[in-house]
């Protein structure tokens, strides 16, 4: 098992979360409750951290006192800590003592009353809202010359809700503060009392730009539980799939990026690329998208021989058009004249909020899951991407390397694949537990924290989106650019709303 | 600049007939004239993001792609509701962005018209029932047609707009 569950008293949970943030180098990946009132009188609380050397998740665990609601805070100490810390105060009412914001995260405050808590086992949705007339304070720059901008939640573009409130003297950016939470769906309570299957199902509605990680990590998860062993060909053809998706959603970040500064032909040649690429997933598994591919011990697409033949033939054409956007867009001084040292995300500032993923590897953060955790990925080579400038040309270079060592592995995963089964043929049996599914998705590692009753119902499923961390980091790279370089920045980053909001 | 106009000449005209329905291309030609007729020419589309999990706006684009390439129907995405006839709507309606639609439908010149895009936006679709969505656009504002699917693709998209120009 490579989880590592350490339980501590209330007393020395600041200290042993501080510990092994110090002794392994990682900053808090997720943070979350869990109701045991029921069973144990007390809350649970679990902080995990990603070891990489001993290859291991250490989830240091305290319970709250019998009757108790609050704990100690450790965001003072570990600021990757601070927005789970808010999330838990807001979805369970567990006070963090001593965190220093305590604002509500999702459940807005012009529509939701206090005291309701909806991860509580015994919660009951209020039968009135909008009756708060509670305004959410933001963050205030003043001085001479000094003001606002609000942009959102409805945008421009045909892009998702959020609301994004600069402060600005002139042209820099001073502050930027994002207040997310607009799509929140309560997604986390939609698995509770729900059986796997339906699991896998909802798992794919998380954010619908990467449901095949979401359904992935979430399988991933119920197979460690149940101890299902999926066939080494699923394994094959699961990791062939996520690299589809990597490449599809990088191809459209690319183009996105080309569009935000105004450089529409290369744009559109990615756009033509990506939908190239999402017919070929439906060629290949009848959904544009992977829906319905990952199933509890395996997977429901084969790769026949004909299909294999397309796949390559599609690879081969991909690899030429991708060389010619490379071309396009790394020849034009101007438009690598705009990314050059826009948005930088400093490795430091990084670390400390906690960024994972493609940003994080575009500051010099060497992690990334299909080689800290490798799984699958230990039979094939992989080169990870780095950069170290942290900057929108850096993120770009990344999703640019990532995309043609997607294709690298993609042959190297379709060479593996031998005639057999694509699915576990044992009988599925149930055994209650909880277990850590984990994938690294395209933005980022995606965690979910799955905990199964005995008869296989859902008590508690928690989702870690990269995307939870890196809003802070964006919001951190802007300061000192402009306002018009914020969409650029924005796109580079390429963070999820919907997995954010859940 | 050489082997932006080299790619271009190669690369040719990419845009596909819509090939799911050969009656497709006689169908918006069809309603290319009829749009001249009751919306002098063009028709445009605000969309509004109320919760969908993002693969309904990632087709919503698609269809804008050089493939389907939608704007030759006359059918265009605008970035103010001050600009548009149709509030396209995708998602269960969150709780938050309940007002927010509302906003942007009152925002609208009449006539105005909404259509509501993917399960979700039917009634809650798999998101039915939970504590913070309205299940579905009709609860919030009046809905003229609905695109089925869950995300619909590019061409089920553009077969429904037309069919609503057609009603």
């Amino acid at each position: 098992m490579d989880e590592a569950y350490i339980y501590v008293k209330p007393g020395n949970f600041k200290k042993a979360c501080l510990y092994f943030h110090k002794k392994l180098n990682s900053p808090v990946v997720a943070m979350f409750a869990c109701d045991e009132r029921r069973k144990n009188k007390c809350f649970r609380i679990y902080c995990v951290f990603m070891g990489v050397k001993c290859k291991k998740w250490v989830f240091v665990t305290m319970d709250t006192a019998e009757g108790a609601s609050e704990f100690e805070s450790i965001a003072r100490d570990i600021h990757s800590a601070g927005l789970s810390e808010r999330e838990i105060k807001e979805m369970f009412g567990i006070l963090p003592k001593g965190n220093p914001d305590l604002r509500s995260l999702r459940l807005h405050d012009e529509v939701w009353p206090e005291g309701f808590y909806p991860l509580r086992k015994d919660f009951n949705a209020p039968e009135s809202l909008g009756v708060e007339k509670k305004e959410y304070v933001f963050n205030k720059v003043e001085g001479e010359g000094v003001f606002e901008v609000p942009v959102g939640p409805v945008h421009a573009g045909v892009i998702p809700p959020g609301h994004f409130r600069f402060s600005v003297a002139g042209e820099p950016i001073i502050n930027l503060e994002a207040r997310l939470g607009w799509t929140h769906k309560g997604v986390e309570k939609l698995f509770e009392g729900k059986d796997v299957n339906f699991g896998v199902k909802l798992s794919e509605c998380v954010a619908g730009d990467s449901a095949f990680s979401n359904s992935n990590a979430f399988c991933h998860a119920v197979e460690k539980i149940c101890k299902i062993d999926a066939p080494e060909k699923a394994m094959f053809l699961r990791a062939m799939f996520l690299e589809l998706e990597r490449m599809y959603n990088h191809l459209s970040g690319i183009g996105g990026i080309a569009t935000d500064v105004g450089f529409s032909f290369p744009a559109m040649y990615a756009s033509v690329m990506k939908e190239t690429l999402l017919c070929l997933n439906e060629k290949l598994t009848g959904s544009r998208y992977l829906k319905g591919v990952n199933i509890i011990g395996g997977v429901s697409a084969d790769l026949t021989l004909w299909k294999k033949k397309a796949l390559l033939k599609a690879l081969e054409a991909m690899e030429k058009d991708f060389r010619e956007l490379k071309g396009m867009l790394y020849s034009s001084v101007s438009f690598m004249d705009r990314l050059d040292g826009t948005g930088v995300l400093k490795k430091k500032t990084a670390e400390d909020l906690g960024v994972l993923g493609l940003a994080a590897r575009s500051s010099g953060i060497e992690k990334d899951l299909r080689k800290d955790f490798p799984g699958i990925y230990s039979k094939i080579k992989f080169n990870a991407a780095k950069e170290y400038s942290g900057d929108v040309m850096a993120r770009l270079n990344v999703r640019v390397n990532e995309f043609e060592e997607s294709v690298n592995l993609i042959k190297q995963f379709v060479d593996k694949i031998v005639p057999g089964s694509v699915i576990s043929q044992d009988k599925i049996e149930f055994t209650g537990g909880i277990g850590l599914g984990y994938i690294e998705a395209w933005r980022g590692p995606l965690l979910y924290w799955v905990k199964l009753n005995s008869s296989g119902v859902i008590e508690r499923c928690k989702i870690a989106d990269p995307s939870f961390h890196n809003w802070e980091g964006l919001c951190y790279s802007v300061l000192g650019n402009i306002i018009p370089d914020f969409p650029v920045c924005n796109k580079s980053f390429d963070l999820s709303y919907s997995g954010n909001d859940l | 600049m050489i082997g932006i106009l080299k790619n271009r000449i190669i690369k040719g005209v990419v845009t596909r007939p819509v090939k799911a329905d050969p009656e497709i291309e006689k169908l918006g030609a069809e309603l290319k004239g009829l749009m001249h007729k009751k919306f002098g020419r063009s028709f445009h589309i605000r969309e509004v993001d109320t919760g969908s999990c993002n693969a309904c706006e990632s087709e919503i684009i698609a269809a804008t792609n050089p493939i389907y390439d939608i704007q030759r129907f006359g059918i265009s995405f605008v970035a103010s509701p001050r600009h548009a006839d149709c509030l396209l709507v995708t998602g269960p309606v969150s709780k938050n962005m309940r007002l927010a639609l509302k906003k942007t439908y009152e925002a609208m010149p009449g006539p105005k018209f909404v259509i509501s895009c993917g399960d979700c936006g039917l009634d809650g679709g798999i998101f039915k029932d939970s504590y913070y969505v309205e299940n579905g656009v009709k609860n919030v504002l009046p809905v003229n047609a609905h695109i089925p699917g869950c995300p619909p693709n590019p061409v089920a998209i553009i077969k429904a707009i037309l069919a609503f120009l057609k009603k």
